[in-house]
């Protein structure tokens, strides 16, 4: 139960490399923030300031309006699961869960409840006696989550904790962690590159870009409205259909392509028309035609992939162009299919900028 | 169940008859002839010899010089040990925690490996030296009355250094890389768990530290029994008044110098079954509390 504040926060590596350049965020007592963005973004980093890990070059993090800078990791009252679960080797589950609590002092009768009500809580209560190297990766990933649980901490950090499991197991595991930290309470904050873990686990989502908030908000909001060009691409899989335009007064054209209805962007100059996979339909009468290259078909939908005819090329490729439709539809390849787009769904980005126009 | 069997051949044999050949010239055999010559009574121009049964053993047991030898060996070795791994221990986990300059305090550090012991006695040789020696006169002049030709503490003092000090760099490398081996998010978490670095260091560093420190031992145990020769043979060479004789060096003094082929050889085989004993205790006992 607590809130956490970045004040202007900074690092820099004593290589002079800049892994944060300036952060601002204030999280709310229970809520669920996740970092995302591309690897070596720092997301990371900051969560390890907050941790305790990383020193803090400038600027300051508080929890529940106690400034943290120099306060040694053990005594910020946080806990955190790693990605590789960080178990210690040489204890039994047991141990591993008990250690931190054992270093603050608790009684031992204490210690023992919390064990085992985390334990049954994360369903490893069988496995309490055996070693870290005689579980499977799910349950490993249990226990890391348990010796987060015991210590009861004012804040959760998740170091991208699920990269390690396989598929199936990422997804139920996802589940379980979003459940359980409903459940606790806890404010959280979950360190991600999957763009689906950042959208279903956050309440609000911050996207990282080069040491700095792209935006931060709702997932929802981010994926309908994203300030920047980086953050549209970012959010949403299948990722956006971005089309390389120009505006001249009237018209959007890329090549030989024309959008009308669209007024008041910036003349000669390179801007990018953002349409959704999922705002895109066949239709004789719509505004792109589309080779068809590729059909997916993924169960109750498919996503039908090719080039965009007429547009002007992306940085000498052909525009790909994809649309997501139900399974029944399902275009022949080499086809030839126009499609139509609702221009309020439409985005409008500065290339040069990535700022978002319309 | 199937199991897969290849043609038999002679080639494995060739691979493995060079260590083979090895291990029976300068092991087998010679264990053998000290064994067969430990029931052995030569003459002293060692023109005949007879059989005496066990008379070499009893001598050497009832010795007063040999259990003189034995009780040095047993100080000697434990000092060396524990001195040598606590040492490289200490400046293992003082060196992994430098960021800058690192790959400098290291290799400092790993130096005094490609040392010979006989090189490093003739060093502390020099340096204890009466004369011109710098650590014989710092000695002098703080208070101690230091002389290792004359007295036996002195002298014990000075092969327990100067056989530590060259056994430090080789300890020192495999706490090292046994230091890197411990993941750093194993060290992160304990920090997130464990306020008290020095207590990290002795519920987490050193348990996972143990196969390392175990493997060492076994090595420093065996060097301070019989790599440590060249120290001594080059340093005191036993004096005074065979204070600073080891097992192995009384053998070689007993045998070559003395020319007592028989009771140093029996000696021989009395220190064989005092480092298996060794060895078997070691396995038995301390292995079962590492955790590999």
């Amino acid at each position: 139960m607590a809130t956490v504040k970045l004040k202007n926060i900074k690092k820099t590596y004593p290589n002079g490399a800049v892994a944060v350049q300036g952060v601002d965020m204030a999280i709310e007592d229970g809520e669920f923030i996740v970092f995302v963005g591309p690897s070596g973004c720092g997301k990371s980093t900051m969560l390890r300031m907050v941790a305790g890990l990383e020193n803090i070059t400038d600027g300051e993090i508080e929890i529940d309006d106690r400034v943290i800078n120099k306060v040694s990791p053990a005594d910020r009252d946080v806990a955190m699961v790693f990605q590789n679960y960080a178990l210690y080797p040489h204890m039994t589950v047991r141990g591993n869960m008990a250690y931190g609590l054992k270093n603050r002092g608790l009684p031992k009768a204490e210690i023992n409840q919390k064990v085992t009500d985390a334990a049954k809580m994360l369903r490893i209560h069988d496995f309490l006696d055996r070693q870290p190297n005689q579980l499977s990766g799910g349950q490993r990933q249990r226990v890391a989550m348990g010796r987060a649980i015991v210590r009861d901490p004012k804040v959760f950090l998740f170091d991208e904790p699920l990269s390690n499991l396989d598929a199936k197991l990422r997804v139920q595991m996802r589940i379980e962690i979003k459940r359980l930290q409903r459940k606790m309470g806890v404010t959280s904050i979950y360190v991600t590159h999957d763009q689906t873990e950042a959208m279903t686990l956050a309440d609000r989502l911050a996207v990282i870009n080069d040491g700095r908030i792209e935006q931060m908000g709702a997932p929802i909001e981010l994926y309908n409205n994203p300030a920047t060009l980086f953050v549209a691409s970012f959010i949403g899989a299948p990722q956006i259909n971005l089309i390389p335009v120009q505006f001249d007064g009237k018209n959007l054209n890329s090549g030989d392509l024309q959008f009308s209805g669209f007024k008041d962007l910036p003349e000669n100059t390179d801007l990018i028309l953002g349409i959704r996979p999922d705002v895109l339909e066949p239709n004789n009468d719509g505004q792109l035609e589309m080779q068809v290259d590729l059909v997916e078909q993924h169960g109750a939908e498919n996503l039908v992939y090719g080039a965009l005819n007429g547009a002007s090329t992306t940085d000498g490729y052909i525009t790909e162009i994809c649309f997501k439709t139900n399974q029944n539809t399902q275009p022949a390849i080499d086809s030839i299919l126009r499609l139509h787009f609702d221009q309020s769904h439409a985005m409008v980005f500065n290339k040069e900028t990535g700022e978002r126009l319309i | 169940m199937k199991r897969v069997q290849f043609e038999h051949s002679t080639i494995p044999y060739l691979f493995i008859a060079p260590q083979i050949i090895i291990i029976a010239i300068f092991f087998l055999w010679p264990a053998a002839q000290a064994v067969h010559q430990s029931f052995l009574l030569e003459d002293a121009f060692g023109l005949s010899s007879q059989f005496v049964w066990f008379k070499n053993y009893f001598d050497t047991i009832g010795d007063a010089s040999w259990r003189q030898a034995a009780w040095f060996t047993t100080v000697f070795s434990v000092l060396v040990t524990f001195l040598s791994l606590g040492i490289a221990l200490l400046l293992a986990v003082k060196a992994n925690e430098v960021i800058r300059g690192a790959r400098t305090y290291r290799t400092t550090l790993m130096w005094a490996y490609a040392i010979a012991p006989p090189v490093a006695g003739l060093m502390g040789n020099l340096m204890f030296h009466p004369l011109i020696g710098d650590l014989y006169k710092f000695l002098n002049t703080i208070g101690w009355d230091f002389n290792h030709k004359l007295d036996s503490f002195d002298a014990g003092f000075v092969v327990v250094l100067i056989a530590v000090w060259k056994q430090v760099s080789v300890n020192f490398i495999f706490f090292l890389s046994g230091l890197q081996g411990i993941s750093k998010a194993v060290n992160e978490a304990a920090m997130m768990d464990c306020k008290s670095p020095t207590r990290r260091f002795w519920t987490i560093t050193f348990p996972l530290l143990a196969p390392t420190t175990f493997f060492l031992m076994v090595i420093n145990i065996t060097y301070a029994f019989f790599e440590t020769f060249g120290i001594i043979d080059t340093t005191t060479g036993g004096a005074p008044g065979g204070s600073t004789n080891t097992l192995v060096y009384k053998v070689f003094q007993d045998g070559f110098r003395g020319a007592d082929l028989g009771g140093s050889s029996a000696q021989s085989v009395v220190l064989m079954l005092i480092v298996l004993a060794l060895t078997v205790i070691q396995f038995r006992f301390i292995e079962r509390k590492v955790h590999y």
